[in-house]
């Protein structure tokens, strides 16, 4: 049997748990900003997989490449907030974070 | 045949083994490397997919981009480099709720995607590359999504920058 859709499509599933169980537990907020990176990951390999078994088709290819931007943009912003969390708190538990000002 | 499969199955454990090592490791330093090489692994599964493009632009924006901004947050909001650098976790009752969630999710869609009679085609003719079909793409039907994206990210990195400006 060679590999087909359906390896791909389970390998992004096991991806898209891990991603759950990382934003699900972890308290640091940087390391759940790194699970929602696998889960946007995972989405983009079904992206990709549907393309390729379903006659090479490009426009899962440009979702992907949108895909790609927003996670960049997300990321950036995301950053500066925790940075300023971190200015505010001296952490960035996001147990422990309940004011959105001083 | 054979080589495609043994590749898959190489990239496969690259990307399972380091996302677990981004959910399960101790250290922040540690999740933030092995990020990387899944990051490279999934790259890798999109040269299996013959998607070329994709895979460098993964490279280029994902370990380029994000990444380096994900580590400059990891030794920009922990106290002492190297000793304290450790994340928080749950307790065993939460741990346990939350790890019987996510195997519950991947063992539901895992019965789902292979019980589904997906529809597939045949792939056309090995096409020596994909940019300028993703170019030509981009810039007929999807030109207002691509205008906007433009702006989108100059208003996030403009904001960003904003944001994290030291008072």
């Amino acid at each position: 049997m060679g590999i087909g859709l359906t390896h791909y499509l389970i390998i992004s599933i096991l991806l898209f748990a891990l991603g759950v169980f990382g934003i699900a537990t972890r308290k640091n907020a940087i390391l759940v900003l790194m699970g929602l990176e696998l889960i946007l990951n995972s989405a983009n390999i079904n992206f990709i997989a549907f393309a390729r078994f379903g006659g090479m088709n490009i426009e899962g290819h440009v979702a992907v490449i949108f895909v790609i931007i927003l996670a960049a943009a997300e990321v950036a912003v995301a950053l500066a907030i925790i940075l300023n969390i971190y200015q505010n708190f001296r952490h960035v538990d996001v147990d422990e974070i309940n004011q959105l000002k001083d | 045949m054979a080589l495609y499969d043994v590749i898959f199955y190489l990239f496969a454990t690259i990307v399972l083994v380091s996302a677990g090592g981004v959910v399960f490791s101790r250290k922040m330093m540690y999740s933030a490397f092995s990020l990387l090489f899944t990051f490279f692994g999934v790259s890798g599964l999109y040269v299996l997919l013959s998607a070329d493009f994709i895979a460098v632009t993964q490279i280029m924006v994902y370990v380029g981009g994000i990444l380096v901004l994900i580590i400059f947050g990891v030794m920009l909001t922990t106290k002492i480099t190297g000793v304290d650098i450790k994340s928080g976790t749950l307790g065993a009752f939460q741990m346990g709720i939350a790890g019987l969630a996510s195997l519950a999710i991947a063992v539901f869609m895992i019965i789902m995607s292979m019980n589904t009679q997906w529809m597939q085609k045949d792939p056309l003719a090995e096409t020596s590359t994909t940019v300028e079909a993703i170019g030509g793409l981009l810039f007929t039907e999807y030109l207002l999504a691509f205008g906007v994206a433009a702006i989108l990210l100059l208003v996030a990195f403009i904001g960003a920058a904003l944001i994290a400006r030291r008072k």
